[in-house]
């Protein structure tokens, strides 16, 4: 464990890491699904999370979102230890979570859904009476599709009649919109067509521009390297290794994955 | 290249067109109970006048009284139902609750005038009263859902019985009668009155004095019942429409896990639903004890099915997510128009059961390939 601490703390990025986990452990039963991870983001970097099926990427993640409750370790988020025990303070906090699985409503409008749980309202006699203030929540929402450059035609429509890529599209628009200060994608572009997964890894490149730190989690290795600036590789619940982009290739990584090379292992 | 720009340059004029399809089966789909409300008056019309030689007229100020009337307790059960449906959940226990409630309201009438309460008091004791229970029996059913995660269908069938069971012990497996006189005028006077023909005219409020054959040209248009259960469905359209707590009941049906990472308190919304549910269904059951002057711990239970039929007809998904308080409205409307309207045709009541039953299947199969369309137009566009 320790040489691969020490790399991650020394890895020629600049300034204090947004997040910084270290020694998370999660458990389930008698799994140990994460396994004392060391893991740093950098502000304005993305950082590729990879690793097999069951390697512990969602779970870890999850850990960091408020979804799970680590058994060990801890988490510094903006240089605070942070322990959230739900995702809505997670998300206060300003760390957004796309999911593999889309958390949006499919029967409800893109507004909607970019204020869902957190909805604008008009007070009526002095509060009483709260009504859904949609002019205002439309408004806005329309104004971070401009400002990302997401194109949706009609933003009446409900989520269902969308395509995969402009779902996802809204997706990271709201969690732009609640001023994301990190973004978790956990497989963002798995059952998206080829356009759309290129969409959005374009948007990824788009949220890097804007200084948005983002963590990919992706099977696909290609997409990892496009935007990228390092990877971290998980194995078993373990940490394997953590290397620039630049500095590796597909290959390597893939040797990674499946547990054929293990940092750990040749520094112990 | 803007995200989702590529595609509508592709293949923008198709698009719109599947758009254009989608819309009218979507709208279709919207108004076929309307239609079908519409088509059923309309035959009821002509076929009365006929099958009475043109001395019967469906169409008059009685009838449609006494279809509002019929439809208030099948609605009011059908109201909170809606909420509950669309959030993908379900309450078998609110014909029993009625039924409790119009015992404990009728409990609650008659102790509270015989210990001296003015009427008026005593009403509204009764009315606290059944709100009271409801709200007990909601809590319970959503606790356990939502806290315990045991189905909804499971805990409300317990539940049902429970209340069954309270219900009987409290009016003593008999109908609670001895509620002082007075109380009828609130359950049966009107708004208005009509008099027609001769001598006659309207009145506003007050109820004329008058007996006999004036008596029987007399109708009572918007009865107390009739108001106050166009009030809860005002109510009710204005919450599932207009506020957050209708915005997260669609949610909550429409994807459980969304709702839950978007932060929504999913939890306290279920419990808050189930005692709505109840609530309603409480309501019924103080309007009941009104209109009958006494409690009855068997009114409610021959509703349910009834009233989960016009939340169904009325277009509410069962599948959650999906539904308005106004198609339960038009579903209980065309549940109250069909039974009416057999009546005045003479037909053996019984046909009315057969006949919602295949409406509640035709309703559900609109439904169905409403989806089924939509999703087809998805995947081959
Ligand atoms: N809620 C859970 N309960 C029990 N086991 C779980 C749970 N979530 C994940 N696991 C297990 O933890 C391991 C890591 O899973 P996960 O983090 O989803 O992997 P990945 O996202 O890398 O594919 C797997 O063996 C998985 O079965
Ligand atoms: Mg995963």
């Amino acid at each position: 464990m320790e040489p691969a601490m020490a790399e991650s703390e020394n890895n020629g990025q600049q300034g204090e890491p947004i997040l910084r986990i270290r020694q998370l452990v999660k458990r389930f039963g008698g799994l140990v699904a994460v396994n004392k991870v060391d893991m740093d983001v950098y502000p304005g970097e993305v950082v590729g999370l990879v690793g097999d099926n069951a390697a512990g990427k969602s779970t870890l993640i999850k850990c960091v979102s408020g979804v799970y409750q680590p058994d060990g370790g801890e988490i510094y988020f903006e240089g605070r230890r942070v322990r959230f025990t739900r995702p809505m303070e997670a998300r206060d906090a300003g760390i957004e979570t796309i999911y593999q699985d889309l958390a949006l409503a499919g029967n409800l409008s893109v507004s909607a859904n970019i204020f869902l749980g957190r909805e604008v309202k008009k007070r009526y006699l002095g509060g009483l009476i709260r009504t859904l203030d949609e002019d205002y929540m439309h408004a806005e929402s329309q104004k971070v599709m401009d400002k990302f450059n997401i194109r949706i035609p009609d933003f009446s429509q409900e989520i269902e009649t969308l395509s995969g890529g402009q779902r996802q599209a809204v997706a990271i628009a709201r969690a732009l919109y609640w001023r994301a200060k990190l973004m978790i994608m956990d497989e963002p572009t798995n059952n998206l067509g080829v356009v759309e997964q290129r969409q959005v890894l374009e948007l990824i490149q788009e949220l890097r521009q804007q200084g948005v730190p983002v963590i990919l989690i992706s099977h696909t290795l290609p997409d990892v390297f496009a935007v990228a600036d390092r990877i971290v590789v998980l194995h078993r619940g373990f940490k394997v290794t953590e290397k620039k982009a630049s500095e590796t290739d597909s290959q390597e990584i893939v040797q990674y994955m499946v547990g054929a090379l293990d940092d750990n292992r040749v520094l112990a | 290249m803007a995200v989702g720009e590529q595609e509508i340059i592709n293949n923008g004029a198709m698009t719109r067109q599947r758009e254009r399809r989608k819309q009218l089966v979507l709208l279709l789909s919207r108004i076929w109970a309307w239609v079908f409300l519409g088509i059923m008056i309309v035959f009821f019309i002509i076929t009365v006048q006929l099958s009475s030689g043109g001395t019967v007229n469906f169409l008059t100020v009685r009838n449609s009284q006494n279809i509002l009337v019929a439809i208030t307790s099948v609605l009011l059960l059908g109201l909170g139902q809606t909420f509950v449906i669309i959030a993908a959940g379900i309450d078998l226990s609110v014909g029993w609750m009625m039924s409790l409630a119009s015992v404990l309201s009728a409990l609650a009438i008659r102790d509270s005038f015989n210990a001296g309460q003015p009427l008026f008091a005593a009403v509204v004791i009764g009315f606290l009263a059944a709100i009271a229970g409801a709200v007990v029996v909601g809590f319970f059913n959503g606790v356990i859902i939502a806290k315990l995660n045991v189905p909804a269908f499971i805990v409300t069938l317990g539940s049902s019985f429970i209340v069954r069971g309270i219900a009987l012990l409290l009016s003593d497996n008999t109908t609670v009668i001895g509620l002082p006189p007075g109380v009828r005028d609130y359950g049966n006077n009107a708004l208005l009155y009509w008099i027609s023909g001769e001598g006659g005219g309207l009145y506003f409020l007050n109820r004329p004095d008058v007996s006999g054959e004036m008596l029987r040209r007399m109708d009572r248009i918007l009865p107390y019942p009739v108001i106050l259960t166009a009030v809860v469905v005002a109510i009710a359209i204005f919450l599932l429409r207009r506020t957050q707590f209708g915005r997260h009941t669609y949610a909550i049906g429409g994807n459980m896990e969304a709702a839950v990472r978007a932060g929504i308190p999913v939890d306290r919304h279920l419990i808050m639903l189930y005692i709505l549910s109840a609530s309603t269904a409480g309501i019924a059951g103080f309007l009941s004890t009104l209109r009958f002057t006494a409690g009855s711990a068997v009114i409610g239970d021959p509703l349910l099915l009834s009233s989960i039929a016009a939340v169904i007809i009325g277009g509410v998904s069962l599948f959650g997510g999906a539904g308005t308080v106004i198609g339960t409205v038009i579903g209980a409307l065309i549940i109250a128009v069909l039974t009416t309207g057999l009546v005045m045709l003479n037909v053996q009541p019984f046909w009315q059961f057969i006949v919602v039953g295949f409406v509640v299947i035709l309703a559900v199969l609109i439904d169905q390939s409403r989806d089924l369309i939509m999703g087809r137009m998805e995947t081959t566009g």
